[in-house]
């Protein structure tokens, strides 16, 4: 059954012949223009969060940038509103290819009142939004598979037919829940999708220092599923590598472990300085493996793109991170008279009784019965 | 009215509500077949099989991990630890995402989980089978944390534990498992989360407690009535969120507190009761407030002398009060 070697899917095959690309995948000129539409939007919208950061307006950044061919391709052939997405903090194309739109990204950068991730309560990045099935995410790097294990185990049980996508950093493959997750999923054949995105460091740790073995998809052998190795610069091989292993989980044949080569164009985050860790030769050749230029490249190519279609593809996602920016930014920021709301369903933090939390002396609006007791959205 | 012993009065409890509710699922190490080590799961996995009664490997995060994951998506997961000892493995899953998923997720994701462990020392545990670790979770916004000390507060609390939409640690005192037996109904009763009880009514000292420490502190009032000594006992049952009503009501009448917990001293549990008394009881109190708890050394003694040496016992309690009293 298991595949305990592993494969390396790629796009070989794939006919560029005029009007044939993706045909053999049955993607059609559309699909192709919309997943490069996903990748573009993205870009545009990762772009803006640097700016926005570099002119003070919002504090942190966490970015993609490299990453979005993977994402696009692994994510494309799930079902919105069925299936389950359990992210990180790099997964804005992710997101986006599962329905999330560029105002609710941008509305977590802004920490706004409205933002359906956290209200504004997390940092940008920790992404979730609960009715269409994308589960909220921590800090702590790996625990959040355990969770997508838990939702296809719930899944399984329930027969469902629901598959759950959910992914790490390779840096996280590291964490002892990786282990505990595969394991477990490995055991009952759970209908759930590990994704590892590697792009060869965790912040400034590059593989050599975090893992024994170059692939990270070989450790899918301890756990009986199979394990793929993808290019995610290759954008058809991660849609075929993302189709496959959620067609076999649907079909109940168990989890696959996908581990995609990706490129990190940008520093970890905001604060990182990568220069201080990596070459100009290294940054340099990296950009050679940006999935944004070789995908289009290979949309040209086939003849599905030209330069009119381009420039409007352009303008159309400038005009989506505008709107999304602006909106976004007018919105107000949350009401600290709320910071104090669901800790607990119904009940108050603590103590039933506690004078600080129903007297004068509370901080916030001087009563959360009143919060509590009515006012919910 | 049946007269059970604590671990029956669970075992029962699990059964009912999963035959109540098929979103409920058991899991843990040995939970199945074999009923869990002290039998807590007995009969269930005959009774609902190996999907709703599952036996995991060693992997506690994982137990707790994939539990918080089944409750997201609609199950109500009762996990077991099977000793509390063992559950730091999984305390990032219960502080970094049980605790904070509802919070964090602006009140869109709720994680209703019971998870049960057996806790406590007095049963040749040693240190790593004789812990209490209430206080790491009692001190955590998001968690509920509750500790039965009768089969009747055992069924009612579980029950509203699992009903509850937020996740729960529910710590039986393995020593009580079946050495404490009493009166259950059959009535669908549930005991709320929240709520402490006066187990004894006195006028000289109160005696707040929780789990196999409740039951030494009314030993020690019994030891103590013949001596004159009128002492009130506080049963917190629910640690968090927490009764301080019913304990400050208590400690205004008597003007004098006895706190008793078997964790270390330092930062124990019973720290927060004595703030909080100290805080909002100054005025009534008629002498320090007291605590009798387990030392400051990192685990219960494994020979029956140091155990014993450890342990608070009802002959400590009662010194404690006479002492008080006095004053």
């Amino acid at each position: 059954m298991a595949t305990r070697t592993p494969t390396k899917p790629d796009s070989q095959g794939q006919s560029s012949d005029k009007g044939q690309f993706g045909a053999d995948l049955g993607l059609s000129r559309d699909d192709l223009i919309e997943m490069y539409k996903l990748m573009a939007i993205t870009r545009a919208v990762d772009e803006r969060m640097w700016i926005l950061n570099r002119a003070g307006k919002i504090p942190f950044v966490i970015s993609g940038q490299g990453h979005e061919g993977a994402q696009v391709g692994l994510a494309y052939p799930l079902r919105k509103g069925h299936d389950w997405m359990v992210p990180y903090y790099r997964s804005v194309a992710s997101l986006i290819t599962f329905g999330m739109s560029p105002r609710e990204i941008m509305l977590a950068q802004f920490a706004r009142g409205v933002d359906p991730s956290s209200g504004g309560r997390q940092m940008p990045g920790h992404y979730g939004i609960k009715d269409r099935n994308i589960l909220s995410v921590s800090s702590p790097v790996a625990t959040q598979l355990l969770h997508a294990t838990g939702i296809a185990w719930a899944a399984k049980l329930r027969k469902t037919e629901q598959v759950v996508i959910t992914y790490i950093g390779e840096g996280s493959s590291n964490q002892g829940d990786f282990h505990e997750g595969l394991n477990f999923a490995g055991i009952h054949k759970l209908p759930v999708i590990y994704v590892v995105e590697n792009n060869g460091y965790a912040i400034s740790v590059p593989m050599a220092l975090q893992s024994a073995v170059e692939d990270i998809a070989v450790r899918a052998a301890g756990y009986a599923m199979p394990g793929v190795i993808v290019d995610g610069s290759d954008v058809l091989a991660c849609y075929r590598a993302g189709r496959d292993a959620i067609d076999r989980a649907r079909a109940g044949e168990g989890p696959t472990l996908i581990e995609a080569k990706v490129s990190r164009l940008t520093a970890h985050s905001s604060d990182d300085q990568h220069t201080k860790y990596r070459s100009a030769e290294e940054l340099e050749a990296e950009k050679g493996k940006d999935p944004l230029p070789l995908f289009r490249d290979q949309l040209r190519e086939a003849g599905f793109l030209d330069e009119a279609g381009e420039a409007d593809l352009l303008t159309e996602s400038r005009k989506v991170v505008e709107d999304a920016t602006d909106w976004a930014e007018s919105q107000p920021d949350p009401d600290p008279a709320t910071a104090q709301r669901h800790v607990y369903g119904t009940e108050p933090p603590a103590r039933m009784d506690d004078p600080l939390w129903s007297g004068a002396r509370f901080i916030g609006d001087g009563g959360p019965f009143g919060v509590l007791g009515g006012g919910e959205e | 009215m049946a007269v059970v012993t604590y671990i029956e009065s669970i075992r029962d409890t699990l059964a009912q509500e999963m035959r109540r509710d098929e979103s409920i699922v058991v899991l843990g190490e040995d939970v199945g077949k074999k009923g869990g080590v002290f039998l807590a799961t007995d009969g269930l996995y005959d009774e609902f099989g190996g999907d709703r009664v599952l036996d995991t490997p060693l992997s506690e995060s994982m137990i707790v991990g994939v539990s918080i994951g089944a409750a997201v998506a609609g199950m109500r997961p009762v996990p077991e630890i099977q000793f509390a000892d063992f559950i730091f493995p999984a305390f990032n899953q219960i502080l970094s995402e049980a605790a904070r998923m509802r919070y964090r997720s602006n009140g869109a994701f709720s994680v209703p989980m019971t998870l049960r462990s057996p806790y406590g020392g007095g049963v040749h545990g040693a240190l790593y089978h004789s812990q209490s670790v209430e206080a790491f979770f009692a001190h955590i916004p998001g968690l509920k944390v509750v500790i039965p000390s009768t089969p009747y507060d055992a069924r009612g609390l579980l029950r509203s534990a699992i009903r509850d939409d937020d996740p729960v640690l529910f710590f039986e005192h393995k020593k009580m498992y079946r050495s404490v037996r009493g009166e259950v109904p059959d009535s669908e009763y549930t005991v709320p989360l929240g709520s402490a009880k006066v187990t004894r009514e006195g006028s000289d000292v109160t005696v707040i407690g929780y789990g196999l420490m409740a039951h030494y502190a009314l030993e020690a009032a019994d030891l103590l009535e013949g001596e004159g000594v009128s002492v009130e006992v506080v049963d917190l049952r629910t640690l968090r969120p927490l009764d301080g009503e019913t304990v400050l009501r208590s400690v205004r009448k008597t003007g004098k507190a006895v706190i008793v917990y078997e964790d270390n001293r330092f930062g124990g549990f019973g720290a927060e009761i004595s703030a909080i008394l100290a805080e909002e009881a100054f005025d009534h109190l008629d002498g320090p407030i007291v605590r009798v708890t387990g030392p400051d050394v990192p685990g219960v003694p494994y020979n029956h002398v140091l155990e014993d040496w450890f342990m608070p016992s009802p002959d400590r309690i009662a010194d404690a009060v006479r002492r008080l009293a006095a004053y």
